[in-house]
């Protein structure tokens, strides 16, 4: 893992004492709401439905397990406090983006909260606000076996060139990057405003294959290759182009069309010209700075693997192991770089708690495993789960005995009880809908962990809005929350992917007929897994059917279990 | 940083340029200038550091960059890092604050991006760290 230097630690604390000098002066009356409220973005604070929410980075998933103890005593000492709303407290949600969420700290209390954190080299900056946020990667970063080069050195150099970046803190609107260094995409990078892709060429030089234009929110768009190949001291500088172009040609008239994904789609080959031509006047420029390879290499022995390669331990006899303890390694446990090695994921989907919600207990829970078994390292996992990657295949067997008693061992990664949801309606101000009840439906219809094995490998991707925090377009089946008449309605699509091998390269949804009502959705997806498992070939996964049989025999199918909607439809 | 009181006007034979113009084609004109006035309509509103930027960084121009229009205490270390080096503040600024505001990230906190003028210096000095892409390419090419 990347350890801070003393400069990054004093930066993070100098930017703790500016966050709070704005609060201060927020409180006392002499910073209003609408000027506070852009700064307090870019450290991470919301205010939300009911209180304010803190977004806290987890640059690229990497998280050690005395940060997560710092953060379960945030959850426990702050996120209780005078809500007055007899809400659950004390807890986080881990998102998507490789962030953590609180959702009941005081906004009186953020600035002491941010001291805290930068006590265990963390930080809220730029997880909000129209500018670079947390730089995402693949969970595996670093141990995946099809790994081509690792993306960590690049993406803690990307984190700390985009951390408070004068020219860019002040975009059209958001702007994410995400890296994979693998074969397999993992980070769904063409779903970003920029995705990078770690390759080599035939010189066996590093570089990148840059993607502009990803995104969600309601106009869905797949990245445009923009570069072939960026050789990798040239990346920063590439970058520094593209969000040059953005930030004086990105549209600021309207929120809807200011993301660079709008640019990129607008003006086409003149956008790809324009951030060429901008990229060679900065090489032209003798000022111009190349990541100099000591820098690489200073950044890059922070990800030396932390055990020696090659340790082949004696292997557990997993052959009379319990039924349920080989379902367990067969769905949370993974193949690893390093011979006598594992990734193990952490499942936080569970009855009972929403996906990706863990209480301060949990954290405790998770670190203490991080420390016992793998040398006290955890991912954040896009998906929503933690994962541990540095465990011994001989300590499979005490981990998941462990695991299972801290409630962490649920076998369903990649099954449909494993689905990303957001914070939805509950919690969010932006919101249409709620997401934790469908979720909390969903996780008791499909309880049977027989039947989740049957139906297989499946992303069902829920978000309260069109904003897409919970990725519904990426979603094998997807839920989107929508607001009519001032009532919660759910649209739903099938056949999304995020770019992982399973569904192939990344593509968006087809929408299943008109919205159901929020007590119709458990049935209507229960009735679109019916068509699968009744029209599947042999092997065939459910996107794969999906695709294939296009739209007509699911939305037969959701419209028979329509009850609601079923009169608006006849109509 | 210079501060320009708010109730004044600008000094006589000040540039003003809109957000929107396009710095490298009015180059001519601006070399002209010994002071240009950059617009932040709304404070929010980003366009005009990268317009300083390219005034510093492509035109290697050195006279005054004026920050006009909403312009916050808050936005300070932002203009200085990207080469504006005068400010008029929002009527209801205080100056003071400004001041504090530009004392968070200094001495010897070394922000990770060099500004213009750190990166010119350095590629005068040959830093044993930085390359120029010139050289660099150069000795690509040449290799």
């Amino acid at each position: 893992m990347y350890r801070y230097t003393e400069q990054d630690r004093r930066f993070v604390h100098a930017r703790a004492a500016q966050y709070r000098d704005q609060l201060e002066r927020h409180l006392a009356g002499a910073l209003s709401a609408d000027d506070f409220r852009p700064l307090r973005l870019q450290n991470g604070w919301y205010v939300q439905r009911h209180a304010p929410m803190l977004r806290v980075a987890i640059p690229y998933g990497e998280l050690a397990s005395t940060q997560l103890r710092a953060l379960a005593r945030i959850a426990r000492e702050y996120d209780d406090r005078g809500s007055g709303f007899g809400a659950v407290t004390g807890f986080g949600h881990f998102t998507t983006r490789q962030n953590i969420q609180f959702n009941w700290i005081p906004l009186e209390r953020s600035a002491e909260v941010m001291e805290l954190l930068a006590g265990v080299d963390m930080h809220g900056i730029q997880t909000s606000g129209n500018c670079i946020r947390n730089i995402t990667s693949d969970a595996l970063a670093g141990i995946a076996p099809d790994e081509i080069v690792d993306p960590r050195p690049y993406c803690e150099i990307l984190r700390q060139w985009s951390t408070l970046h004068p020219e860019f803190a002040f975009l059209p609107r958001k702007f994410k990057i995400a890296v994979s260094g693998a074969r397999e995409d993992r980070a769904a990078i063409a779903w970003h405003d920029i995705g990078l892709q770690l390759l080599r060429n035939d010189a066996g030089d590093v570089g990148f294959r840059v993607l502009v234009g990803g995104g969600m929110g309601r106009t869905p768009v797949i990245a445009t290759p923009v570069a072939e190949f960026v050789r990798w001291d040239a990346i920063l500088v590439f970058i520094e182009a593209i969000v040059r172009v953005y930030n004086l040609f990105g549209r600021r008239d309207n929120a809807y069309k200011a993301r660079i994904k709008i640019l990129v789609k607008a003006e086409g080959q003149r956008f790809v010209d324009a951030v060429q031509r901008e990229f060679a006047a900065l090489l032209d420029d003798p000022t111009t700075t190349l990541v100099p390879q000591a820098e690489l290499d200073r950044v890059a022995a922070h990800f030396v693997a932390p055990v020696a390669s090659g340790f082949v331990p004696q292997r557990a006899p997993h052959g009379d192991a319990p039924p349920a303890f080989r379902r367990w390694l067969g769905r949370n446990v993974h193949a690893h770089r390093l011979s006598g090695y594992r990734a193990v994921t952490l499942s936080l989907k569970r009855a009972g708690q929403p996906p990706g919600d863990v209480t301060a207990e949990q954290m405790e829970g998770a670190a203490a495993l991080a420390e016992r078994y793998s040398l006290g390292e955890l991912r954040v996992t896009h998906e929503q789960n933690l994962l541990l990657p540095w465990v011994r295949e001989d300590q499979l067997a005490a981990l998941w005995v462990e695991a299972r008693e801290g409630g962490f061992a649920t076998p369903n990664i990649g099954l449909v009880t494993d689905m990303i949801a957001c914070p939805g309606g509950d919690l969010c101000a932006l919101a249409n809908a709620r997401s934790i009840p469908i979720a909390a439906a969903l996780t008791e219809r499909f309880a049977d962990l027989d039947e989740q094995h049957d139906i297989g490998d499946i992303d069902l991707h829920i978000s309260g809005c069109i904003n897409s925090c919970g990725h519904h377009h990426s979603g094998h089946i997807g839920v989107l929350g929508v607001d009519k008449d001032g009532s919660e309605w759910y649209q739903l699509t099938v056949g999304g992917g995020d770019g992982r091998d399973l569904a192939g390269a990344a593509q968006p949804g087809k929408v299943i007929g008109p919205s159901f009502a929020a007590d119709e959705v458990a049935d209507a997806i229960e009735a679109l897994i019916e068509v699968y498992l009744r029209d599947r070939l042999p092997g065939e996964r459910f996107v794969h059917t999906a695709r294939r049989l296009g739209v007509t025999p699911f939305r037969t199918a959701t419209d028979a279990v329509r009850r609601s909607t079923a009169t608006a439809l006849t109509e | 940083m210079q501060f320009i009181d708010p109730h004044h006007e600008l000094p006589e034979g000040t540039l003003r340029l809109a957000n929107t113009d396009d710095v490298l084609a009015r180059a001519e004109q601006i070399r002209a200038h010994d002071r240009v006035a950059l617009d932040f309509p709304k404070w929010t509103d980003g366009r005009a550091y990268s317009q300083a930027v390219l005034l510093r960084g492509r035109l290697r121009w050195g006279g005054d960059i004026v920050a006009t229009g909403e312009v916050l205490a808050d936005m300070l270390p932002l203009l200085r890092r990207c080469g504006f080096t005068a400010v008029r503040l929002r009527a209801d600024q205080d100056i003071r604050t400004a001041e504090r505001a530009l004392g968070f990230f200094d001495g010897e906190l070394r922000p990770y991006q060099a500004s213009h003028a750190e990166r010119a210096e350095r590629a005068e000095r040959g830093h044993g760290l930085v390359r120029s892409a010139r050289r660099d390419r150069d000795t690509r090419e040449a290799a």
